[in-house]
């Protein structure tokens, strides 16, 4: 049975966490990136998220299989994507309102259709066991990485080597900066901006997914608790590049793992003050990575928040 | 949802409640011919989640169905409502839209002051608040408060998990540090502790009653700290029952009967029977007759009960449990008794002092015993 790390026991739940709760953060990251990197915000990923974990969940429910549900949520991704795209491409649409519409669109109709899927028990996505050459239970236990995770980070690698060496990261990095260079090249920027946004959608599909099939793996209304929205946040934290985002992300999930690590090593005075660490390790890299000289780095120029 | 009533039913209970609310200011004088039975009422029941979240909403719901079975009597429903504005908006819709004329807010966080507010501008509608708020000359009459002592759940719970542990430490995963969860912590450790003295409790709160992941989180740092029976009080115990079951962990329930997640792990569980406890409200308001202001009840009146032990418990425990369950039905059996410190060495009851579970100072419960490591803030 287990031993009692100690001190030890903080890196190894910090470890964990970041690797049990990075996931969602990361899919949504990464397709806010392909979004925003095509001149367009998405806020509507939270909703997204929700949604995708509703489809998720359900289908996993009613097919057993956890891997039809991840497909059907990245769909539902689609669709959501596709409809924000579609709205957006309309003449004097603002995408963060509408964004906003889509996100409580999305969180309520998933509330609406997830009722008779809060009670039963879905499969699970499967975990490969990398922590096999430790015999310390806990050790083994953080190690436990699921196949999305893997797949998450390499679609951040493939997604920076798009954006510097692809035709299609070229079209998208132009549409994404001057909206009148790509019309120059023949590009139809509303066309690319939908289609980079439908995609966006399915990560973030898959991210909810991830959260009802795996970690913490039930749907319930309160499954996301915003994850998405601060999702989209670590995007300008992490400069719009994919290899970032997984950083950040796992930044992210080990900060939010430090509350209870602490707790369960014997640190019980103030978990509210450790619970906020990931918001204040925002604010502080922000702050210190910070210019008097520039605007925000790595912004593509056609986003609205930056315009 | 929105159903027009006759006037008639609506006057008849006004007299009615307006006789009862003199008499009780009379010093209960017994009811005059004004009070009345009534044909018809609209019940209204709020949750602060899902109505079937495996947990404190779902029991609170199961209630609700036992009430909308009755002859007579209407029950209006509203989940998802956030302990903010949003729960005076939903009352008083339920007063103004669909006539009721008993509110049950379920969730704590409703009481101050968006029940006291609404109570002020509607004396005709009685609200009756679960959890330990109601205080006797400070607070409006038609407000009630009603709880049951489900301590006494959780140290059965520690009773079964005193026996299944071998690695001596068992986990708590609780929300908030209010009186209610500590009582529960303190009660489940000290449960264990009859069984063995030197098993001790890890808590872990969460800060908030329903966040997935920050529950799974807990859950997990607390299988790493070597806690080898996990129990939690959060409003839906689904995340942290699988969590801990997939680690390997026994389980205790709270709330409602989780068996059905972990079933070999499973130990037993602490669970509300609120079926019992609202159709007899709903009964005293037909019949004309008020509420008591401050209504509480343990596993002897019904209001809570225990899930059926699963096949991980041993059949000493099994024994034990059975006898300290037939000692609480008996009556007099404290949990919380001398000698007795707190986890920071401060005396809580000298040997020979007993504090049973109708014992007002429970509700205002502030400290963790001596074995729970843990802090209330």
């Amino acid at each position: 049975m287990a031993g009692d790390l100690g001190l030890w026991g903080i890196p190894v739940a910090i470890v964990g966490g970041a690797i049990r709760v990075s996931t969602p953060f990361l899919f949504v990251s990464l397709g806010e990136v392909l979004t925003e990197r095509s001149g367009r915000i998405n806020l509507g990923l939270e909703g997204t998220l929700v949604f995708g974990a509703m489809a998720g969940y359900g289908t996993a429910v009613l097919t057993g299989s956890a891997w039809a549900g991840v497909l059907v949520a990245a769909l539902a991704g689609v669709v959501f994507g596709l409809v924000h795209g579609i709205i957006c491409s309309l003449p004097k649409v603002n995408d963060i309102a509408v964004g906003i519409a889509m996100m409580l669109l999305g969180s309520g109709l998933a509330f609406y259709f997830g009722k008779p899927f809060i009670q039963p028990t879905a499969p699970d996505l499967p975990a490969i066991a990398l922590g096999g050459w430790s015999d310390l239970p806990q050790v083994q236990a953080a190690l436990n990485v699921n196949v999305l995770f893997l797949i998450g980070l390499a679609l951040a690698l493939v997604m920076a080597w798009m954006f510097r060496s692809t035709k299609v990261g070229l079209t998208l990095r132009v549409v994404g900066d001057s909206t009148d260079a790509a019309r120059a090249m023949g590009l139809r920027p509303a066309v690319i901006r939908t289609l980079a946004t439908a995609a966006g959608g399915a990560f973030a599909g898959v991210g909810g997914a991830y959260l009802s099939l795996y970690y913490p793996g039930s749907w319930n209304e309160a499954i996301s608790s915003g994850q998405g929205l601060m999702a989209v946040a670590l995007v300008i934290f992490a400069r719009w590049n994919p290899v970032a985002c997984f950083w950040a992300a796992l930044l992210f999930g080990g900060a939010g793992a430090l509350g209870p690590a602490l707790q369960s090593v014997g640190v019980t005075k103030g978990y509210y003050l450790f619970y906020a660490a990931p918001y204040v390790l925002t604010l502080g890299v922000l702050i210190a990575t910070s210019s008097t000289t520039r605007a925000l780095s790595g912004a593509p120029g056609e986003l609205s928040i930056t315009k | 949802m929105t159903t027009f009533r006759s006037p008639f039913s609506r006057r008849g209970f006004l007299q009615g409640a307006a006789a009862l609310t003199g008499a009780t200011a009379l010093g209960g004088l017994p009811f005059g011919a004004r009070a009345q039975a009534l044909t018809e009422l609209t019940v209204g029941f709020i949750y602060v989640g899902p109505r079937d979240d495996f947990g404190y909403n779902q029991a609170h719901a199961e209630g609700a169905a036992a009430v909308k079975a009755m002859a007579g009597v209407t029950v209006v429903e509203e989940e998802n409502v956030p302990e903010t504005m949003d729960v005076q908006k939903s009352m008083e819709s339920m007063i103004n839209l669909d006539g009721a004329a008993l509110i049950f807010p379920t969730s704590f966080g409703y009481f101050d002051p968006h029940i006291l507010e609404l109570a002020g501008k509607y004396p005709e509608v009685r609200f009756e608040h679960c959890g330990g708020m109601w205080t006797k000359d400070k607070h409006p009459m038609n407000v009630g408060s009603y709880f049951g002592y489900i301590g006494m759940g959780q140290y059965l719970n520690g009773v079964a998990a005193g026996h299944a542990s071998k690695t001596k430490k068992i986990g708590f995963v609780a929300a908030k540090p209010i009186p209610q969860v500590l009582l529960n912590i303190n009660s489940f450790l000290l449960g264990a502790r009859s069984v063995d003295p030197t098993i001790t409790c890890q808590v872990i709160f969460t800060g908030e009653w329903s966040l997935a992941v920050k529950e799974a989180e807990a859950t997990n740092a607390l299988c790493d700290a070597g806690c080898d029976v996990i129990t939690c009080h959060v409003d839906g115990p689904k995340v942290v029952i699988e969590t801990a079951a997939g680690r390997g962990s026994f389980v205790c329930g709270y709330h409602a009967n989780q068996s059905a997640l972990a079933p070999e792990l499973y130990l037993t569980g602490a669970e509300w029977n609120w079926a019992a406890v609202y159709t007899k409200m709903v009964e005293t308001t037909m019949a004309g007759g008020v509420i008591d202001n401050f209504v509480r009840g343990g596993l002897a009146d019904g209001f809570i009960k225990m899930s059926p032990l699963g096949p991980a418990v041993p059949e000493a425990g099994r024994k034990q449990f059975e006898a300290v369950q037939a000692e609480i039905l008996k009556g007099g059996f404290a949990a919380i008794k001398g000698p007795l410190k707190d986890n920071t060495g401060a005396e809580i009851a000298a040997a020979g002092q007993s504090f049973l579970e109708t014992d007002p100072a429970l509700e205002s419960m502030s400290y963790l015993v001596e074995g729970v490591i843990g802090s209330t803030s």
